[in-house]
């Protein structure tokens, strides 16, 4: 703090007093900037959603806007692989993914947050130590875990390894510090244990952080790819993702409108969610950052 | 009554111990073990080797390009992200209409399944019909057989990585920018400090903490980056696009080699490890906090 300060002593002295214009550019140019990015963004996933309806032969002409909507590619991507099926699969992992992923997650922070233990912020550090482990590394002794338990091509076997938390439980637990204790401290008075305490007091008081907590593990675990890729070899078990890489090596991506419909069908929940719990989401993943 | 809430806090931590343990901890310690050992996922023993993978992939130019592919590729993708996405995170900083729209559709791609967006940028960077082809087209620019060109086929890959990154390197900025404390500003301006020397002298060190927040995540998520490669090159053409997460997985499940996989990925470990231990090194020197 104090050598910004310094700094900026220094600075003032070096200075002439100069004009503080807040943007070289002018508004006009930020405006342009502005529309470039939004453009730069927005057009993938618009030239997506366009494509999915767009015939088969317009697909080799280019066009902005397809001159003819059909509604035939859809059908077509969803008989191409059992989708159906895929989509239960994403949804199953999805929802019992972070299901259990909350309530592992919201246990230890409550105890990281207000429980007595020696050495607790050692053990805490060794906790976050769990998120430099690469993604690589575990994917062969996990899956040799899973193939050992019978759990290849199970439910269990694509939920259970992704449940444990560190992101969740690190995001709970800095929210739970800033709650008043005095609440907490009056029900203890008035004979309250711990159970109580966490589920009548704390997770009401954390709602918002507990829903963005949420939010952000549905969109990771439908995301998923890897892992479901590594722990599932038959069809029945594949997950959405998995689906389109499938697609890919049977048809080797000809039919591009068919293969846009069926991109469609696993970015659509995600985005949709997106749009309704953006500032949660927003807020969930920058957290680290300012707060941290 | 001290020990009953040890016991509690026991309780509470224990599913997450017993998760993190198996599925996070033993994996590091497990691919230690393989990586000595020379097995191929089939037969029952795993035939000790020592050093002897290690010796392998360091004696293998093969390996030398993987590992120069890798943090080219994650060094390409991390600081242009950062400089692009500080620039627009000042963009959406300003008071312009429109701003928290423009906000929430560069955020967009971030939350979109890897797989989808290989699959996109697939059909965008189709030589024949997609949509690169024609805006390059009457610019007079031929457009690359992208995916199956070994020389565009990572070029191809860093921008979609970029796309995919941008916006979220953007909003992590942008919130920084809005945490920053207005009366230092206030203060710099009445010495007369202009847009510059203030973005200079202030914002870029009260922004210390989230530059190396960014660094530290675009770092592992670009070493990891595994779905788009999978859907739009599988690692190729050649070798073009193997990156160390692409070759541990290679390995492991469709070379059937163990021993090699958990040296890669042991050595990928290492890799992070250093760089983060060296980002927090520099951020205890560098890194100036309110």
């Amino acid at each position: 703090m104090s050598a910004v300060v310094g700094s900026r002593r220094e600075t003032s002295n070096n200075t002439t007093s100069r004009g503080t214009r807040r943007n070289p550019l002018g508004r006009g140019g930020l405006y342009v900037l502005l529309v470039v990015v939004g453009l730069v963004a927005v057009i993938p996933i618009y030239w997506l959603l366009s494509a999915s309806v767009t015939p088969s032969g317009e697909i080799f002409q280019f066009q902005w806007f397809p001159l003819h909507w059909v509604w035939d590619n859809y059908p077509a991507a969803w008989a191409s692989a059992p989708f159906g099926r895929f989509y239960v699969n994403s949804i199953v992992v999805t929802l019992a993914g972070a299901l259990i992923q909350i309530c592992v997650a919201v246990l230890s922070s409550y105890a990281f947050a207000y429980l007595r233990f020696p050495a607790k912020n050692l053990v805490f550090l060794i906790f976050l130590g769990a998120m430099m482990v690469p993604g690589a590394v575990v994917l062969l002794p996990n899956y040799l875990t899973i193939a050992n338990l019978g759990w290849v091509n199970t439910y269990a076997g694509l939920v259970i390894p992704g449940v444990g938390s560190v992101f969740a439980m690190f995001l709970l637990r800095q929210h739970m510090m800033t709650l008043p204790g005095e609440v907490s401290e009056a029900a203890k008075v008035d004979g309250a244990g711990h159970l109580r305490i966490l589920w009548s007091i704390i997770l009401p008081m954390s709602r918002p952080m507990v829903v963005t907590v949420v939010v952000i593990a549905l969109v990771e675990k439908w995301n998923d790819f890897i892992w479901p890729l590594v722990a599932t070899s038959t069809d029945s078990m594949r997950t959405l993702p998995v689906g389109l890489l499938m697609l890919k090596n049977v048809e080797g991506f000809t039919n591009w409108g068919a293969v846009m419909a069926a991109t469609v069908f696993v970015v659509l929940p995600p985005l949709v969610v997106f749009f309704f719990a953006q500032r949660q989401i927003i807020a969930g993943l920058t957290q680290g950052a300012t707060k941290g | 009554m001290r020990r009953r809430e040890y016991l509690l806090f026991l309780a509470f931590v224990a599913p997450n111990v017993v998760l993190l343990g198996v599925f996070a901890y033993w994996p590091v310690v497990y691919n230690g073990y393989l990586s000595l050992t020379s097995w191929d996922l089939l037969s029952p023993t795993k035939p000790f080797v020592g050093l002897a993978n290690y010796a392998d992939m360091f004696t293998d130019p093969d390996f030398y390009s993987v590992l120069v592919r890798t943090v080219l590729f994650s060094g390409v993708v991390v600081v242009v992200s950062m400089v692009a996405g500080l620039a627009i995170a000042l963009l959406l900083n300003q008071a312009l209409g429109g701003r928290n729209f423009v906000r929430t559709m560069s955020f967009a791609p971030h939350i979109l399944s890897g797989a989808a967006i290989g699959t996109i940028w697939l059909f965008i960077f189709d030589p024949s019909y997609g949509l690169l082809k024609a805006l390059l087209t009457p610019l007079g620019v031929a457009s690359p057989a992208w995916m199956t060109d070994s020389a565009w086929a990572l070029p191809g890959l860093i921008i979609v990585y970029l796309w995919k990154n941008l916006g979220f390197v953007a909003v992590v900025y942008l919130a920084g920018l809005q945490g920053l404390p207005t009366d230092l500003y206030e203060a710099a301006r009445i010495d007369g400090a202009g847009a510059w020397t203030l973005f200079r002298r202030l914002t870029l060190p009260l922004l210390s903490p989230v530059t190396f927040f960014i660094a530290i995540t675009s770092v592992i998520g670009t070493f990891q980056a595994f779905d788009i490669i999978a859907i739009m090159t599988g690692g190729g053409p050649g070798d073009a696009t193997t990156t160390l997460s692409w070759y541990v997985y290679q390995q492991a499940f469709q070379a059937l080699d163990a021993g090699h996989a958990g040296a890669g990925a042991i050595v990928m470990f290492v890799i992070l490890l250093a760089i983060t231990g060296a980002q927090a090194r520099f951020m205890e020197r560098r890194v100036h906090y309110r």
